[in-house]
């Protein structure tokens, strides 16, 4: 008989993959991080050589995507950049929750003086101006990868702790708080039992519905040329240079913004799922 | 008027024994009275029945005694549950009486489990926690609660989400949470306003028969007096945060001694009598936490007011029953000051 926690993330996982449209997102996206995964190795152009014999060619057999301004091939660096993006998605999108649930969670928790205090540093760290400051950021450290995650990840997490203070201070106020307090259960087991998966649910929507607002956060960064550096390419970066070429040549421009939009199509779509199977009053 | 249910040789030790209880609301410098000098008796197996008003303090007694009132309060005279002492009680101490020894069950089931762990988790929970059983014990006797609570096919319903049980199901399954532990003393805060009068009926019987089982003592709180009557031994009637009057349960209804209490049971619709057009009620309202007026609570209320009533609060006493009123003739005037 399986009564725990576990079983919650069991019948989530169930739940979601009942709805037919979250099962063709799952299929997709497992695709398109296959191909980011292998085409790169799979094929025998890199992402940063230039074939001066192949420049701006349309799609054809050779080159599924069609070639850029320096005859690289579209299809190894379009995947490249997904695995810049899906990569810089991820890992800011767990900093930000790591430091957004630890934050918030503690001030609703704490409460009173302490919860005072820290949302309003949150307040404060709000009101910054992000893209300005990326670009004095960039000016006095230099043009880093690293620092596209330590800018992006600094900011999201402000949307997460709010949420999750708001939740916890919510809890608190739950009938069955009480009820658990009223039957002497000690505050670990209450925060692990009774805090945890009510919060978990929220957290875990929200993470993923980070990671698609993260990547096109890095894809703006990158628009602006404030992201990741030449010749590395993200999604954003191809769109950058597509824009450029777009009114000759469209392929360019179409084939990464195609995929930049599948993939947040993909992950809003499952964060939405999430809620949905997260929450066991579901049928 | 002895109760029928409880052995005999228990029935005149108290197991709750609670002295001058009283607990105020501090915050800042305003200071709100919510309970004044409680003094009741819990005796093994009983059924105590504490009716009142909403606002009367009657749920925040029963929280009081679990150290759970809110935050600012201040809970000062003396509760002891079989000799230990619950006011100013150690934290520790007070997390091995919940639920071990005093169980409080809810007013409303569907928000006082927990939507997110299945029925079994949560009994589990407890009994681990508290008796330290191994899980498959723990999901054994879990089974068996639910059996003792008469809900059907207990193993089954133990892998349920509270929301996919009924009303009068998941207030059977907060009770056998509650009688997880075998606790001395059983709270019951309003335990059948959620529930529709057949349902409620069910559930009466049920605690009922729970008590001649398991010789529970109970605290039964509610506004319906006419519910207690099926059940309560003693009666204790609250207004504005003092107990009023006390007396077993026939005795009361039968002959009241505090025009409140007369004022109440007046107000009940009554079987063998016409319905009026319009029920009666005690006009006016209780008065608001906190503006005590000097003398008697009730006297803004009171059809038998006396001058001496506004000066100061009536003391208990006993008449038979423990009353707080000074008109000692109150019992035979009860028709004509509520007609």
């Amino acid at each position: 008989m399986n009564a725990t926690r576990q079983g919650l993330w069991r019948e989530a996982v169930r739940r979601l993959l009942e709805v037919r449209s979250q099962r063709w997102t799952l299929y997709v996206l497992a695709t398109l991080l296959g191909a980011a995964l292998l085409v790169p190795l799979a094929s025998p152009h890199g992402y940063a050589t230039p074939e001066w014999t192949r420049i701006l060619r349309p799609p054809s057999p050779s080159a599924p995507f069609g070639t850029d301004g320096l005859g690289r091939d579209l299809l190894v660096r379009t995947m490249w950049g997904c695995r810049v993006s899906l990569l810089v998605g991820l890992v800011a999108s767990l900093m930000s929750v790591c430091i957004g649930v630890a934050w918030g969670a503690t001030a609703g928790l704490l409460g009173g003086r302490w919860d005072a205090l820290m949302m309003r540093t949150v307040d404060v760290l709000y009101s910054v101006p992000f893209i300005p400051l990326v670009i004095v950021l960039t000016v006095v450290f230099g043009r880093h990868f690293l620092l596209v995650f330590a800018a992006i990840g600094a900011v999201s997490w402000l949307d997460i702790a709010r949420i999750v203070r708001g939740q916890a201070l919510a809890i608190g106020q739950r009938e069955y708080i009480e009820a658990a307090r009223a039957l002497g259960l000690p505050p670990g087991r209450m925060l692990w039992r009774h805090y945890v998966p009510n919060l978990a649910g929220i957290v875990v929507v929200y993470a993923t519905l980070t990671v698609p607002s993260v990547i096109l956060f890095e894809a703006l960064l990158s628009f602006l040329g404030l992201g990741v550096q030449a010749p590395l390419a993200s999604l954003g970066s191809l769109v950058a240079d597509g824009a450029a070429e777009m009114q000759a040549h469209p392929h360019v421009l179409v084939f990464p913004a195609a995929l930049l939009a599948l993939l947040i199509l993909c992950l809003n779509h499952l964060g939405d799922g999430l809620r949905d199977a997260l929450d066991p009053r579901q049928p | 008027m002895r109760s029928t249910h409880a052995s005999p040789e228990r029935a005149d030790t108290p197991v709750l024994v609670l002295r001058g209880l009283a607990l105020d609301y501090l915050q800042g410098d305003s200071r709100t009275q919510v309970l004044r000098g409680i003094d009741l008796e819990l005796r093994a197996g009983e059924c105590l029945g504490v009716v009142g008003e909403s606002g009367s303090g009657k749920s925040q007694l029963l929280l009081a005694l679990l150290g759970l009132s809110g935050p600012g309060a201040r809970l000062s005279g003396s509760a002891r549950l079989g000799g230990q002492e619950l006011v100013d009680a150690s934290p520790a101490l007070l997390g091995a009486v919940r639920g071990r020894r005093i169980a409080l069950v809810f007013q409303d089931a569907l928000s006082a489990l927990n939507p997110y762990l299945r029925i079994g988790a949560q009994l589990v929970e407890v009994l681990r926690h508290h008796l330290g059983m191994g899980r498959a014990a723990a999901q054994a006797r879990a089974a068996e609660l639910l059996a003792l609570v008469q809900v059907d096919e207990p193993a089954q319903r133990l892998r349920q989400y509270p929301h996919e049980l009924s009303g009068g199901m998941r207030q059977r399954v907060l009770l056998a949470l509650s009688l997880a532990c075998e606790p001395e003393v059983l709270l019951l805060d309003e335990p059948t306003t959620a529930l529709d009068v057949t349902v409620q009926a069910q559930l009466m019987a049920l605690l009922r028969s729970l008590r001649a089982s398991t010789g529970v003592s109970m605290v039964f709180v509610t506004h319906d007096l006419g519910l207690l009557a099926g059940i309560a031994d003693r009666v204790a009637v609250m207004y504005a945060g003092r107990i009023v009057e006390e007396a077993p349960a026939g005795q009361l209804y039968a002959r009241p001694l505090h025009p409140y209490t007369g004022g109440l049971l007046r107000s009940l619709p009554l079987l063998d009598r016409p319905l009026p057009a319009r029920l009666p009620s005690i006009p006016g309202q209780p008065p608001e936490p906190g503006t005590q007026p000097a003398g008697c609570a009730f006297a803004p209320r009171c059809p038998l007011v006396e001058p001496r009533c506004q000066a100061q609060p009536p003391e208990r006493h006993e008449a038979g029953a423990r009353v707080a009123c000074f008109r000692t003739d109150a019992a035979g005037l009860m028709d004509e000051a509520w007609p």
